[in-house]
């Protein structure tokens, strides 16, 4: 152990080392250091474990919202799960929200993103504050604002939409729901890509960048020689995040609400179904629990992305 | 026929700052040229000028005979070496080498030899398969300098190469570029501030403030005769004495002591002006007797310098600094004489240098004597003071 930098620092010390244990760094001793930790703990318990665990309770019951379930709900084991996994409306979900995801996360917002920060990465004045206050501005507006704008723009009879384009009476959103849904996302969470990209791209240093145009690289090179190597662990962290957000996004429910005909019913709108609208509580709790699954599995998958990336530096 | 021909080349930036201002230079073929200044001088954007790097915002920029004025950097030809190397960390140092070639299309195989001749030849044999991070500051230094150099560029630019290495690194370093350069023979331009790294490694020095050249000159030429006081102040590891006096008679009145004025600047200075009188320490000789001409006065102050000791005398208001051997340091507090060495008092008229008639036989002893990359001469061009 290193000797003590002066006598002051050596006596509090002393409780931690009587505590005896290596790894106690900061030489807290066992309880104080709970209870430093502990408020976090409970946060997280409060808010995040006991809902889960509660969801995991509820999707075993065939809990109602109305009727004799509603009141003595009764155990009915795995039978929710079985019926989750084995419904044609959850199979239906499933895959619109994969598309939703992939279309609007993985390739819209990420590349849209990550083109508008590569655009405006040396620019400043007003063109881009511009772009970035609209931009931003997507991304900030509350739900229910943007949905009756996305409405108005894409309305059947007076949509602005048909107007620029002068087709008047195309039903956007009932021809293409998830189209519709699709771009309106990438158009929402584009900042959020755009923000961390932004921050990446200046980690990158100049001099690698006039590396690749003094060797007379073209964009394309410079991306993949200089830029992607640097940036790929935001690249990673922005993908996560977005995915999970737009797996769980509510906010396509106030454009489409699910429809026409449950073709933009991605999960999130179909357990709000399923449990309110139809009133199966337990049900919807298993679906919730699946998705939790889901999330669960592609976070584990980034992260090992993420790690494979950091050894492979190392 | 100038590797480099610069005429007139500016560079404003947005905000009006004046980074370059109508600057005319012309460096030879195979020349070692070093771009020396403060920060904030332009020395570095005239490097990434002629790069490429910066557009210039009037004036031309020619390489060899072609005018590369508006062609982007990936068409000059030229070789550059960033301070911080900019070596790709993902790249292996045989991948990094080859980068330039590979964006060229040539071949892998091609590719990969040349690399490896270039690494041979930088003493990187044996690490091609490492990763910059694996490597000492040193190795990513000539990895940097391989890279540039595999392409075979018609010009090298090195912008600060050696700052960062660490002291000792450095003068090993500061050799091995010397030889470098000397054996490839390739136009070489290098931007430092340390004006012992340019004396040491340059052929010639343009030593610049404001985005302008102060002095253009072989590093013999800038530091014996600085044409100005702002080179007079910048070049010298220990700071030029620069003292106010006044023209009297043959002679100059400066701190108390009577110097005379040198026989061929005598025609150029009239009576009763005001001049600074410099000269460097190293030309001054330390005596403990009154001497003729000797700036008199009490030891303040004596730093080491390893074989030799900085004095400074306190010579009435003024204080004056003198080179002394060792064995042969006085103590503060005793008295002390300086006495300028012939032909080395310098003196300056409103900052400048005043030259006389017999200034051009001097400046071509001086060149003669720093003259390292034989048979070219002296360019007069403008700003030069010491060579007309």
């Amino acid at each position: 152990m290193a000797p003590p930098t002066s006598p002051s620092e050596a006596r509090p010390l002393a409780v931690g080392r009587r505590a005896g244990t290596g790894d106690d760094a900061a030489g807290l001793g066992r309880a104080r250091a709970a209870a430093f930790v502990a408020p976090a703990l409970v946060l997280v318990a409060v808010f995040l474990v006991f809902p889960a665990v509660w969801t995991l309770y509820l999707g075993a019951t065939d809990y109602r919202l109305t009727g004799i379930a509603a009141s003595d709900p009764k155990f009915v084991g795995a039978d929710n799960y079985r019926d989750v996994l084995g419904d044609g409306g959850f199979h239906h979900s499933l895959w619109l929200t994969l598309q939703f995801v992939l279309g609007s996360a993985v390739v819209g917002q990420t590349v849209l993103g990550f083109a508008i920060a590569w655009v405006m990465r040396d620019r400043t004045g007003p063109l881009r504050r511009l772009v970035e206050g609209l931009v931003l501005l997507a991304w900030i507006l509350p739900s229910s604002v943007i949905a009756f704008l996305w409405i108005a723009l894409l309305d059947r009879d007076d949509g602005t939409l048909n107007a620029l384009l002068g087709t008047p009476g195309t039903a956007w959103l009932l021809d293409h729901p998830m189209a519709c849904i699709v771009v309106f996302n990438v158009w929402r969470g584009t900042a959020f890509s755009m923000m961390l990209y932004g921050a990446a791209l200046g980690n990158v240093p100049p001099s690698h960048l006039e590396t690749a145009r003094l060797a007379g690289a073209s964009t394309w090179q410079t991306l993949r020689d200089a830029v992607f190597p640097r940036v790929r662990g935001h690249v990673l962290t922005s993908l996560l995040l977005v995915s999970l957000w737009t797996f769980n996004d509510f906010t396509p429910f106030l454009i489409t609400a699910g429809g026409p005909d449950r073709r933009s019913e991605v999960l999130s709108v179909y357990v709000y179904r399923t449990a309110l609208g139809d009133g199966r509580l337990g049900f919807g709790a298993a679906v919730a629990l699946v998705m939790i699954l889901v999330n669960l599995v592609i976070a584990l998958l980034y992260l090992r992305a993420l790690r494979g990336r950091k050894e492979a530096a190392a | 026929m100038s590797a480099i021909t610069l005429r007139a080349l500016t560079k404003v930036y947005p905000g009006g700052v004046r980074a370059l201002d109508a600057l005319d230079l012309d460096v030879a073929d195979g020349e070692f040229f070093a771009l020396l200044g403060p920060s904030g001088c332009g020395k570095t954007t005239l490097l990434r000028t002629v790069a490429g790097l910066e557009t210039a915002t009037g004036g031309t920029i020619r390489l060899g005979d072609a005018d590369v004025t508006r062609l982007p950097p990936g068409r000059r030809d030229v070789g550059m070496v960033f301070q911080d190397y900019a070596l790709f960390p993902h790249m292996t140092v045989l991948d990094n080498i080859a980068y330039p070639l590979r964006i060229k299309k040539e071949g892998r195989a091609r590719r990969h030899g040349a690399a490896a001749e270039a690494a041979e030849y930088l003493s990187l044999a044996g690490l091609e398969q490492r990763r910059p991070g694996e490597l000492s500051g040193g190795q990513q230094q000539r990895v940097a300098l391989a890279r540039a150099l595999v392409a075979h560029p018609r010009i090298f630019l090195l912008d600060e190469p050696l700052s960062n290495l660490d002291a000792r690194l450095r003068l090993e370093a500061r050799t091995f570029l010397k030889r470098l350069q000397r054996e490839l023979g390739v136009t070489t331009v290098f931007v430092t501030h340390d004006q012992a790294e340019a004396l040491a490694l340059a052929d010639r020095i343009a030593v610049m403030e404001a985005g302008r050249i102060r002095q253009l000159g072989t590093p013999v030429e800038v530091f014996r005769r600085p044409a100005n006081l702002f080179v007079a102040s910048f070049i010298g590891s220990t700071p030029m004495n620069l003292l106010p006096g006044r023209v009297c008679g043959g002679s100059v009145a400066v701190a108390g002591a009577v110097l005379p004025v040198p026989a061929e600047e005598r025609g150029s200075v009239e009576d009763g002006e005001s001049v600074v009188c410099g000269v460097r320490p190293e030309y001054l000789d330390f005596s403990d007797v009154p001497a003729d001409g000797a700036f008199g006065g009490r030891v303040s102050v004596v730093e080491h310098l390893g074989a030799s000791s900085l004095v400074t005398l306190d010579v009435g208001d003024d204080r004056v600094s003198v080179v002394v051997g060792e064995d042969r340091e006085p103590r503060p507090g005793d008295e002390g004489w300086a006495v300028p060495r012939p032909g080395r008092v310098l003196l300056y008229r409103d900052g400048e240098l005043i030259t006389g008639a017999a200034e051009a036989a001097e400046a071509g002893e001086a060149t003669e004597a720093g003259e390292a990359a034989a048979g070219r001469p002296v360019e007069p061009v403008a700003g030069d003071g010491g060579a007309e």
